[in-house]
């Protein structure tokens, strides 16, 4: 049942993206720019908890996910460290994925070239 | 000669009424799958690591965070992320191998331009205003959940 | 004392200039669409064998002036000028390719307008009696244009249906005084004209009005009817331009349509190339015209056209700001006339 879940919770974030996206002809820099925006608004008002019980890597995967690691991430080391992991959390918490995609990025890169289809 | 009887806003008007839409429902349909599947596939990988690798659930759910980038960016280096896109749009776009995507794109795109101001600065165009808000927005919180909690 | 200009805009040649020969050199998906057999040379690989892109674009250039001038029988040491441009920053392309070429070089930035704004500009000279051989030219390339204006190849975004596919191929035309071919008989020169339209996925609709108010200029201009002409063909308003293009001319009093069509449209099969509202760039008129075009001239098959390339004058840093897209077309008239 959690991979149903997953793949509802997954894919209606995905249809809004879509959504806003052939309404109101935003590129896709804009839409992840205010999905991952309001994924941090809405962990922090607690909106976005649920889902994540709900939904599992259904509401992980999609960007707002990230918008939730890197808030609970800073709501967590306030928690811990006061004021100076308002700075230090958010990009603690998300600083495996940024690794991995700066380095797999470096690597592809060197590795392949760009096609004309 | 053209004159301007249309103006600007008549002309948009007009265009409002000629000019094709995009098929709503066929690109929500593709984006809801494809979006659909990358979340159910991430969900397997997770479960694995979890049943298979012993690890608690915050450690699988950032192993696999790890593993849906480093198939994104696999896929885009191969040439294949941007034929989904062309039919997933958003499906694509939005569940984190589109971030992955993002990243691997323009880097590979620039590196005529060397690794420098091609490969290291490009890799960011897409993906650097998400982390510039992303990481702006949670410094945010983090301040107001520090205020609100004294 | 001006004798040579009819109306506001256009310019009646007393020694119309000669289309002596021309070349079209194209890529690999241009080679697949149904003007395939016109075209002068097919590229297989989207790099013709270079590092990167722009010089392949670059290369493009430089090959179709060298074909184009060998065919008109002649050395590159006997051109006196060569008019040309691209969309990339500072003309790279072109200028590139001038310095191999080592012609005389003005470089032009007319968007994808320019293969008509070197095609006028040459034949202002050559009427003039400035030079007696100059050759005109321009080129795109669907990657270089690509990384300047939207977004890298890799990247997995959705095309709107009216974006528009930017074509990879270089047109070169050789005009000269005397000799033998169709020639350029009225030019029109464009304003450019914004409607406001700000997307920039739809060109079409931006350049549309453009084109209409250049035809209508040209038109009224000349006291020539619609009718008067075999095809009146715009350069890449694509599916969607094209039928705003000859509305606005339907509005304005000018029944087109039987004789109307756009080299975007022409240049490739929308359904199964999946190039949605069809071709753009510099390189789809001068490639459609040099090769597509001059055949059908040359045969006889037409004897009067009116080419309307039609260029966006826009930028990414223009568009980021915000700005609408203003636009210009330049209309010449090609004809099959015997004039010794």
């Amino acid at each position: 049942m959690t991979y149903v879940y997953a793949f509802i919770v997954g894919g209606l974030i995905c249809v809004i993206g879509q959504l806003i996206m052939d309404y109101t002809k935003l590129t896709p820099a804009h839409v992840l720019v205010i999905f991952v925006t309001s994924g941090v608004i809405l962990t922090a008002v607690g909106l976005y908890e649920p889902l994540v019980k709900i939904g599992g890597a259904g509401a992980t995967i999609p960007i707002p996910g990230f918008g939730y690691a890197l808030a609970k991430g800073a709501i967590k080391a306030v928690d811990e460290n006061g004021i100076i992991g308002a700075f230090t959390g958010g990009v603690e918490a998300t600083a495996g994925g940024i690794a991995v995609a700066i380095v797999f990025g470096y690597i592809m890169a060197i590795l392949f070239n760009p096609k004309v289809k | 000669m053209i004159k301007k009887v249309e103006s600007n806003k008549k002309y948009e008007e007009y265009l409002k009424k000629t000019q094709p839409k995009p098929n709503y429902f066929k690109n929500c349909l593709w984006a809801f799958i494809v979006g659909g599947l990358i979340c159910t596939f991430a969900q397997i990988v997770h479960d694995l690591f979890e049943k298979y690798l012993n690890m608690e659930h915050v450690e699988a759910t950032s192993a696999t965070v790890m593993t849906m980038i480093f198939i994104g960016a696999t896929l885009t280096g191969l040439g294949v992320y941007d034929k989904i896109g062309k039919r997933a749009g958003a499906g694509s776009i939005i569940p984190i191998t589109g971030f992955a995507n993002a990243i691997v794109a323009p880097a590979m795109e620039f590196k005529r331009e060397g690794i420098i101001f091609g490969v290291g600065a490009k890799m960011f165009i897409l993906a650097g205003p998400i982390l510039v808000h992303g990481i702006l927005a949670s410094v945010i919180v983090g301040f107001i959940h520090y205020f609100l909690k004294r | 004392m001006r004798t040579k200009k009819m109306g506001n805009q256009t310019i009646k040649f007393k020694n119309p200039p000669i289309i002596l020969s021309t070349a079209s050199i194209v890529g690999a998906k241009e080679g697949e669409g149904p003007l395939a057999k016109y075209f002068d040379k097919i590229i297989e690989d989207d790099l013709y064998g270079e590092e990167s892109w722009e010089k392949a674009e670059s290369k493009l250039v430089e090959d179709a002036v060298r074909l184009a001038v060998t065919r008109g029988e002649l050395q590159l040491a006997d051109i006196e000028y060569m008019l040309g441009g691209d969309l990339l920053n500072q003309l790279i392309a072109t200028s590139f390719a001038a310095s191999k070429l080592q012609i005389p070089f003005f470089g032009l930035y007319g968007a994808c307008s320019t293969m008509t704004e070197s095609l006028s500009l040459a034949s202002i000279i050559i009427d003039g009696e400035f030079a007696n051989k100059v050759i005109a030219t321009t080129s795109s390339h669907f990657a270089t244009a690509e990384r300047q204006f939207r977004f890298p190849l890799e990247h997995g975004n959705q095309r709107a249906p009216t974006a528009q596919w930017t074509v990879t191929g270089a047109g070169a035309v050789l005009l000269s005084s005397t000799g033998e071919g169709p020639v350029i008989t009225h030019i029109t020169t464009g304003k450019v004209i914004d409607f406001g339209v700000v997307d920039a996925n739809n060109m079409g609709a931006a350049m549309a009005p453009a084109a209409a108010d250049t035809i209508a200029t040209h038109l009224k201009d000349t006291g020539f009817k619609p009718n008067d002409y075999d095809l009146i063909i715009t350069g890449d308003l694509g599916k969607y331009g094209k039928e705003i293009a000859i509305d606005l001319l339907r509005k304005e009093g000018h029944k087109v349509k039987n004789v109307f069509s756009d080299c975007g449209n022409e240049i490739f099969d929308h359904e199964k190339q999946d190039t949605h509202a069809g071709g753009s760039g510099c390189g789809c008129s001068a490639v459609v015209f040099c090769g597509y075009l001059i055949d059908q001239l040359k045969n006889k098959k037409l004897n009067k056209i009116l080419l309307v390339s039609t260029g966006a004058l826009f930028s990414p840093t223009s568009s980021q700001q915000g700005g609408s897209i203003p636009s210009i077309a330049h209309a010449v008239t090609i004809e099959n006339v015997s004039i010794k």
